[in-house]
């Protein structure tokens, strides 16, 4: 297609439809709607004020569609996006193909130092960043304190599966709509895999051993899925097979939860007074792990800005992912929405800011979390991969998905944990062969 | 009657339609069939070598492909029947004499209009919803246990949301349908002593054939490729519960990124979908010949 | 039917019917009453009817969120564009068949029909390819082309079964006087035909509207319609069934209104002909 014919199509499509002139310079976002990013874009006027030459266009949509939407544009080498926004999963297999645009030639303010090693790590191949953090999260055990005090309960800091089973079931008032935990159900391998791969890590368990058999037969695994079953259906809400981060949320949010074990970013929100009925009875505890294993999820995620190669703007658009991931962006939105709302796990200053820890009482948690992590040994046992709540190959999003369906279904009462598992087993193992890791 | 020259001239007319059509099937259709005998996973690129059937084969072998055609006839055919049944007696209730008629028609048409992600996104979170949605507060309150429809019954409750847009389709051709039906002979039977059953039975029902014919014929063509409904409420869950095959494909080829597979998957639905097509064509033709 | 029925007889079916279409409609009205809502008012039990304070205040964070009136203008160019390109290709054909039956003309009829039974997603990848190709991702031109070719069958079925209805006479009458085949066209069959195009143009149009698949899988922002403005608000953080509502009562409400005003020649359209 050379670009005549290019221009020619354009030209029709103006002169058919007389949409009005593009402005020299748009920059077209694809981002998730979660809470943050909503934030983000209430904030553009700040950027475009300093930069009245780019225009911004927003495409913002559930975790799982824009997942789909973007990596079908990048993979075709589509150009729809100048900004995506993506996980520490897929940035360095994306950078490993280069679809990715290196971040190289930062602004001089832009401070990569600052960065959390254990977030900046994930994202750089041979030492170049390829996507700036917007948020990073690990994961930890919200609870509601005035339960507790009412119970008679005492969460530790470091809880074990053992305390939360038991805070759960104290906590359990169906007939007055609390649940005594919420946790992921929905099918997806950003959905209940995340949870349930780091509940298995706390459990001792592996994906996969070093000849990459898939490991779902083993007691470890039978454990982990069992337990979490029991939770859910003894403690759990109902409909727990459809509800994901944001709906979790949501009904922690209008006190429905005793428990609910997720992303530490989820402490902003369940502490806001505008949006949460039990903001002032919040408490927080590392992620729960089992009696005599050392090892607490290891869960790390950061939504992150990167820029694809194929996009006609990648200077504006690096102009615009500093902006967004900078100290500055920080200053502005505790500014706006004080320091509580800012966006954590990124940055070190943050975290030395003495603003930003009276205002959020879950800070010292969350890094706590973060640091407790370590993506080249998420689990105890040997294993061939590197990862958190994930697996590091390409093919694991479909993996993790089919069998996030197989639990899920689980959840919903189709199957007991034996079934789901040996089917989890046999999904794994087919793929894994078609795909040549198993001979 | 026609002239040889109106006969080239209707070809001349017809060409532009046929020719473009052909184009839209052939073209992405020759596409997916290359596709379909490769290995070609979008996230990695380089060389998609031939694999001959292979896709095919696991494809087929998947237990999931029988639970989605099972799924996908369950929900076409429940769709059809509950606005058919619906649909009927619907029509003939509107078609009594009341105060009102038009405004009720209003309310009973809005669904039609009503786009299917909204549909869903509103039955699923302000109705479905098992903690706050609507129900959860109605069922108790007469008498029934709390139910949570998209996780107990997702095909179900899939199917009714499905059947609440088409009800009014249905409704309204039956509406006009026995509009024009013949009052006299209604009247006649009627003198007879036929009874109001027997009326329907043999007079109303027949009448409808033909109407009823359009719907089955209109909604299956949509039906077979519900997705939006179901990528909103359950994302063809739990488990694969409420997977169509439209939906498998989906989720092969965009949320596995197996585009050699899904493009399989996809010609494989397109060949049903073609056995349904003929099935129906020659069923239903014969009913349209006027 | 002009039959005589007793006033309580009328009573009893005007209460059935009301009650079964205020049910019918109820999803409807209950999302349009959540959109004035506020957040905690939506979800609160037991449900707050018309007894609740009513805010606009959703509908500003929805248009401050999402530009309403550019999707809105999206889907109005999309769904009349395809719809009128649609009927230009398929006057013509559907006159041909309709006045000039040749032995294949209901198979091919039947054909086009069952291009409308292939599944949109067995072939998602293979048109992104040529759309990126011909530079057609994320342009209005893209959209209109692809619902053109989805509804063609459609529309060309549509008119087909209006123009059977026309009596041949009167098109022999005037070829008689020598009118040319477009003049026949022009001035004799679109007069006649404009109340079944009209029905036709209505509903091709309310399709393309809702038309949920390739509008979302082949925009991104700049030709993104309502379909698309609306799924940024699936299950998006913390409570947002209010906000929903508002964006749901905004993506409906002008189909819903076109659709009510319309409904006469709507209907005749719906019939496709199965009703004479």
């Amino acid at each position: 297609m050379t670009s005549m014919t290019r221009a020619l199509l354009g030209a029709t499509a103006l002169c058919a439809i007389g949409a009005t002139a593009a402005s020299a310079q748009t920059l077209t976002i694809a981002t998730v709607n979660n809470g943050d990013m909503i934030r983000m874009q209430g904030l553009t006027d700040d950027f475009t004020s300093e930069h009245p030459d780019i225009q911004l266009e927003w495409v913002t949509l559930e975790e799982n569609v824009l997942r789909q939407r973007v990596t079908t544009d990048i993979a075709t080498n589509g150009g729809q996006y100048d900004v995506i926004t993506i996980g520490n999963y897929e940035v360095p297999i994306w950078a490993n193909q280069q679809w990715l645009a290196p971040l190289e030639d930062m602004p001089e303010d832009y401070d990569a130092d600052d960065l959390l090693p254990a977030i900046a790590g994930g994202l750089s191949v041979d030492g170049t960043l390829y996507a700036a953090p917007f948020y990073g999260e690990s994961a930890m055990v919200m609870y509601r304190t005035d339960l507790a005090e009412e119970a008679g309960i005492d969460m530790p800091d470091q809880p074990t599966w053992t305390d939360v089973m038991a805070a759960a079931e104290a906590f359990n008032d169906p007939d007055n709509g609390t649940y005594g935990i919420c946790l992921r159900g929905k099918a997806g391998w950003g959905e209940n895999m995340a949870f349930i791969t780091a509940m298995s890590n706390s459990y001792g368990a592996r994906w996969f051993d070093m000849d990459w058999q898939p490991q779902f037969d083993s007691p470890e695994w039978t454990a982990t899925l069992s337990d979490y079953l029991n939770m859910m259906e003894n403690y759990g809400p109902p409909g727990a097979a459809n509800n994901g981060f944001n709906e979790n949320l949501a009904l922690f949010q209008q006190g429905r939860c005793g428990i609910w074990i997720d992303a530490t970013v989820a402490a902003s929100f369940v502490t806001d007074p505008d949006e949460s009925t039990v903001a002032d009875n919040v408490g927080f505890a590392q992620f729960p792990n089992k009696d005599g294993v050392d090892n607490h999820g290891n869960w790390l995620w950061s939504w992150n800005l990167a820029i694809p190669s194929s996009s006609g703007n990648v200077e504006a658009a690096k102009q615009f992912v500093a902006w967004a991931t900078s100290k500055g962006y920080t200053d502005l939105v505790a500014a706006e929405e004080g320091w509580r709302a800012a966006p954590p796990g990124t940055r070190t200053s943050l975290y030395e800011n003495a603003e930003y820890q009276d205002a959020a009482p879950f800070a010292a948690m969350t890094l706590e979390s973060i640091d407790a992590v370590d993506t080249n040994a998420p689990s105890v046992q040997e294993i061939p991969y590197t990862g958190a709540q994930f697996v590091s190959i390409p093919e694991f999003q479909g993996i993790g998905t089919a069998v996030g369906q197989a639990f899920s279904a689980a959840l919903a009462g189709q199957m007991d944990a034996e079934a789901a598992l040996s089917q989890a087993q046999q999904i794994t193992t087919q793929e894994m062969t078609a795909s040549g890791y198993i001979e | 009657m026609a002239t040889q020259h109106s006969r080239s001239a209707a070809r001349v007319m017809i060409s532009p339609a046929v020719l473009l059509l052909l184009a839209w099937m052939l073209i992405p259709l020759g596409m997916t069939l290359y596709f379909s005998f490769q290995r070609y996973n979008l996230l990695m690129p380089g060389a998609h070598p031939w694999v001959g059937l292979m896709n095919y084969k696991l494809f087929i072998q998947n237990p999931a492909f029988w639970t989605a055609l099972i799924n996908t006839l369950l929900l076409v055919g429940g769709v059809l029947i509950a606005t058919v049944v619906l649909g009927v007696l619907l029509a003939i209730l509107l078609d009594q004499p009341m105060w009102g008629q038009g405004i009720v028609r209003i309310l009973v048409i809005a669904p039609f209009f009503v786009m299917p992600t909204v549909s869903a996104l509103v039955w699923k979170n302000l109705f479905m919803n098992p903690v706050n949605g609507l129900f959860a507060w109605l069922l108790p309150k007469l008498g029934m246990a709390p139910y949570d429809f998209l996780t107990q019954a997702p095909l179900a409750s899939i199917t009714f949301i499905v059947s609440w847009q088409w009800l009014p389709f249905a409704t309204l051709i039956l509406l006009t349908a026995i509009q024009s039906l013949d009052s006299e002979q209604m009247e006649a039977a009627e003198m007879d002593g036929a009874s109001a059953l027997s009326r329907f039975w043999y007079i109303t029902l027949p009448h409808l054939s033909r109407a009823i014919t359009v719907v089955v014929l209109i909604q299956t063509i949509f039906l077979l490729s519900v997705f939006a409904e179901i990528l909103v409420t359950t994302n063809g869950g739990p488990g694969n519960a409420s997977t169509n095959l439209t939906y498998l494909v989906y989720a092969r080829s965009l949320l596995n990124f197996d585009v050699g597979g899904g493009s399989a998957g996809g010609v494989i639905a397109i060949i049903l979908a073609n056995i349904v097509a003929i099935f129906l064509m020659r069923a239903i033709g014969k009913n349209l010949d006027a | 039917m002009a039959r005589a029925v007793t006033p309580q007889r009328k009573a009893i079916n005007t209460i059935a019917a009301w009650i079964i279409g205020l049910l019918i409609f109820f999803p409807i009205l209950w999302t349009i009453l959540t959109s004035f809502k506020t957040e905690a008012a939506a979800v609160a039990f037991p449900p707050q009817f018309l007894n609740f304070d009513w805010t606009f205040e959703n509908y500003t964070t929805v248009q401050e969120r999402s530009s309403y009136f550019r999707h809105f203008w999206n889907s109005v160019v999309i769904s009349l564009g395809s719809t009128v390109i649609g009927l230009i290709i398929a006057v013509p054909a559907a006159w041909a068949m309709a006045f000039v039956p040749g032995k294949q003309t209901k198979n091919v009829l039947m054909w086009m029909l069952s291009t409308k039974m292939l599944p949109p997603v067995g072939v998602l990848i293979p048109i992104y390819l040529l759309f990126r190709q011909f530079g057609l991702l994320d342009t209005r031109t893209g959209l209109v082309i692809v619902l053109t070719l989805m509804n063609l069958p459609i529309i060309v079925w549509m008119l087909y079964t209006y123009f059977r209805e026309i009596p041949v006479d009167i098109l022999e009458a005037a070829r008689m006087d020598g009118a040319s085949l477009r003049k026949e066209i022009i001035y004799i069959l679109t007069p006649m035909a404009v109340p079944g195009i009209a029905s036709t143009l209505l509903l091709n149009v309310i399709l393309s509207w809702n038309e949920a698949f390739w509008t979302l899988n082949l925009t991104a922002a700049k030709a993104a319609p309502l379909t698309a403005f609306i799924a940024s608000y699936s299950s998006p953080e913390g409570l947002f069934y209010a906000k929903l509502s508002a964006a749901s009562t905004m993506a409906i409400a002008p189909i819903l209104i076109l659709g009510w005003f319309s409904q006469k020649q709507l209907v005749r359209g719906l019939t496709f002909g199965a009703v004479k």
